[in-house]
């Protein structure tokens, strides 16, 4: 009786087994070259365990058919497994109500909705819009093109050289004026994880809504948009090991319903006539044509395995290979890491002395390795660093130490080439 | 993918830590700025002819090992041609870099040879033909050549 309790305590699964948490993982038996696959690149998109392509394959070879239309047995089915595949969805990031959770393709067209749903309407010549230093473009262009449109400004957070941000300065931009706030959660090009609760709290209390662009945090820590207070959340589905083309935005009930629809189509509507076109409810208002059912229910199934590991555990395990990478690289001479952020995730984008990072990607490939090389979207990052570019690695739950030290004599051989 | 290992032969890393004709002109008859907007690499070729040839050729720039091994081969290979050998220069070494080369066909290609591989790494690619495409545009007086317009489909005059 005693062993059975030990056994489901949750403090009792001690270990991190990242052997076995591999073996779902078939991609990861690749060999590049030769080489073992050491996959670092998973701030730009993660992997996919065997269990999320099986839920796939089940959909289409029985389930698929198109969603809230026929009256048959498979449209029935594809219907309700993409409303399940909401609810985890809803679940996962502890939103309050089912119909809060609007599938998109990703986190790009998350954003872009909210420009267009909420900043068109509501963001008026002379306002301003709040965004950061360290946005991914993703959530710095839409609000251009907005701004450009509307003759609204846009006013933007400095960091330190650590990659933090300066919240006092944050707290100085508001006027007002300031009518929105768009952050990243966590910086893709440097791992910093923003003090986003507190900037949402100070936010609204200037009455002004926010956006949080969460697309590299959903895979990293648990997110609670109620603990949180965010009006909008945006995430993808291919960087949480589930499929590209899905994403999700996380909206307050009552911002969306005051909200104008984004794309115009089928199934977000309640009627059309060609004088008058009523619009369907929430979510439906924006998921306008046949969404990628699929994808949404293949995310579901990657939640759950997500959710099953634990994402208390991913994010722990995650912390000690940073750790671990951070320690060695930074007794690396000639290895300079940019970002050394206080809170980080499992980011670390670095440069190596006289090398372009270019040549660093094409020689870590030789090794197997695989990490970004690039801007990484995130150019006023760059420029803050005065780097054109810098090498990233980033990893995941199914990364192990070993991996760390292949990257570490990657870096080693790379730095021989260039003696 | 075995080609690729060879890339980062003594020559192209020779060629990076000592690039030749690294600079500017002060007299350049032609000249133009090289961008590849994806990695950030910038280059720029200025060059001057004395009657039929090119008489001197200089570049400069921020930009991986391959584009700047590239540039500084590039420019040796063509010092003292006519603009119109190498005009066929360009075309043999963008054909190879994007393997559309047989090296066994008669070519004027001789060291270039080394950069071969690099159409095995299509990311690559730009890095290694960025300068050419450069020099193609400072012949036409182009002021801005990008990776992002495909020289293999771009008619010469039009870059």
């Amino acid at each position: 009786m005693n062993s059975v309790q030990i056994a489901f305590h949750p403090s009792s699964v001690s270990a991190f087994d990242v052997e076995r948490i591999r073996a779902d993982f078939p991609i990861l038996q690749l060999q590049i070259d030769g080489k073992p696959l050491v996959y670092l690149d998973n701030a730009a998109s993660s992997q996919m365990p065997q269990q999320v392509m099986d839920r796939l394959v089940r959909y289409q070879t029985s389930e698929h058919a198109n969603i809230n239309r026929a009256v048959h047995y498979l449209s029935e089915t594809a219907t309700a497994e993409y409303d399940a595949a909401r609810r985890k969805l809803q679940r996962f990031i502890n939103a309050p109500e089912e119909r809060e959770v609007i599938f998109t393709s990703g986190t790009t067209d998350a954003i872009n909705l909210v420009m267009h749903g909420y900043g068109r309407w509501f963001i008026k010549p002379g306002d301003e819009i709040i965004l950061t230093t360290l946005e991914h473009h993703s959530n710095i262009v839409p609000w251009q093109m907005l701004a450009e449109e509307t003759g609204a400004n846009i006013r933007v957070v400095p960091i330190n050289d650590a990659g933090e941000l300066l919240i006092d300065e944050y707290e100085k931009l508001f006027n007002a004026r300031t009518r929105f706030v768009g952050v990243i959660h966590v910086s893709n090009a440097l791992g910093s994880i923003n003090p986003v609760k507190q900037m949402i709290a100070f936010a609204h209390a200037h009455g002004v809504p926010v956006l949080v662009d969460g697309a590299q945090a959903a895979p990293h820590l648990q997110v609670d948009v109620q603990e949180l207070d965010c009006d909008f959340y945006a995430f993808s589905g291919h960087k949480l090991c589930g499929p590209t083309g899905i994403g999700v935005l996380y909206g307050k009930a009552a911002l969306l319903e005051k909200m104008q629809p984004f794309k115009g189509g089928g199934d977000m509507i309640l009627s059309v006539t060609f004088e008058k076109t009523t619009y369907n409810t929430i979510p439906h208002k924006f998921e306008a044509g046949t969404p990628p059912i699929a994808a949404a229910i293949g995310l579901g199934a990657a939640v759950d395995y997500l959710s099953a590991i634990g994402m208390d555990a991913i994010a722990t395990h995650e912390l000690e290979l940073l750790n671990y990478a951070t320690a060695q690289m930074t007794r690396m001479p000639g290895v300079r890491i940019i970002g050394t952020a206080k809170n980080k995730a499992s980011v670390i984008s670095f440069t190596v002395d006289g090398v372009h990072p270019h040549d660093v990607g094409t020689l870590l490939n030789q090794e197997g390795v695989a990490v970004r090389t690039g801007h990484h979207c995130a150019q006023p990052v760059m420029k803050r660093f005065k780097v054109p570019a810098t090498s990233r690695a980033s990893f995941a739950f199914y990364n192990s130490m070993a991996e760390v030290d292949a990257l570490i004599a990657g870096i080693r051989s790379v730095q021989k080439v260039f003696a | 993918m075995s080609n690729y290992k060879a890339l980062y032969q003594e020559v192209i890393l020779d060629h990076n830590k000592k690039p030749r004709n690294y600079g500017t002109l002060a007299q350049a008859s032609h000249h133009a700025v090289g961008h590849n907007p994806l990695c950030g690499d910038r280059i720029s070729v200025a060059l001057c002819f004395d009657r039929e040839c090119i008489d001197c050729i200089a570049f400069q720039g921020e930009s991986c090992a391959i584009c700047k091994a590239s540039a500084s081969m590039m420019t040796a290979a063509i010092k003292g041609k006519s603009r119109a050998d190498a005009e066929i220069l360009i075309h043999e070494f963008l054909a190879m870099a994007t393997g559309k080369l047989n090296l066994d066909d008669p070519n004027h290609i001789g060291r270039l040879a080394v950069f071969a591989g690099v159409c095995d790494l299509p990311t690559r690619v730009k890095c290694a033909i960025l300068p050419w495409h450069t020099l193609h545009a400072a012949f036409n007086s182009v002021a801005i050549a990008s990776t992002e317009a495909d020289p293999m489909h771009a008619p010469n005059g039009d870059a």
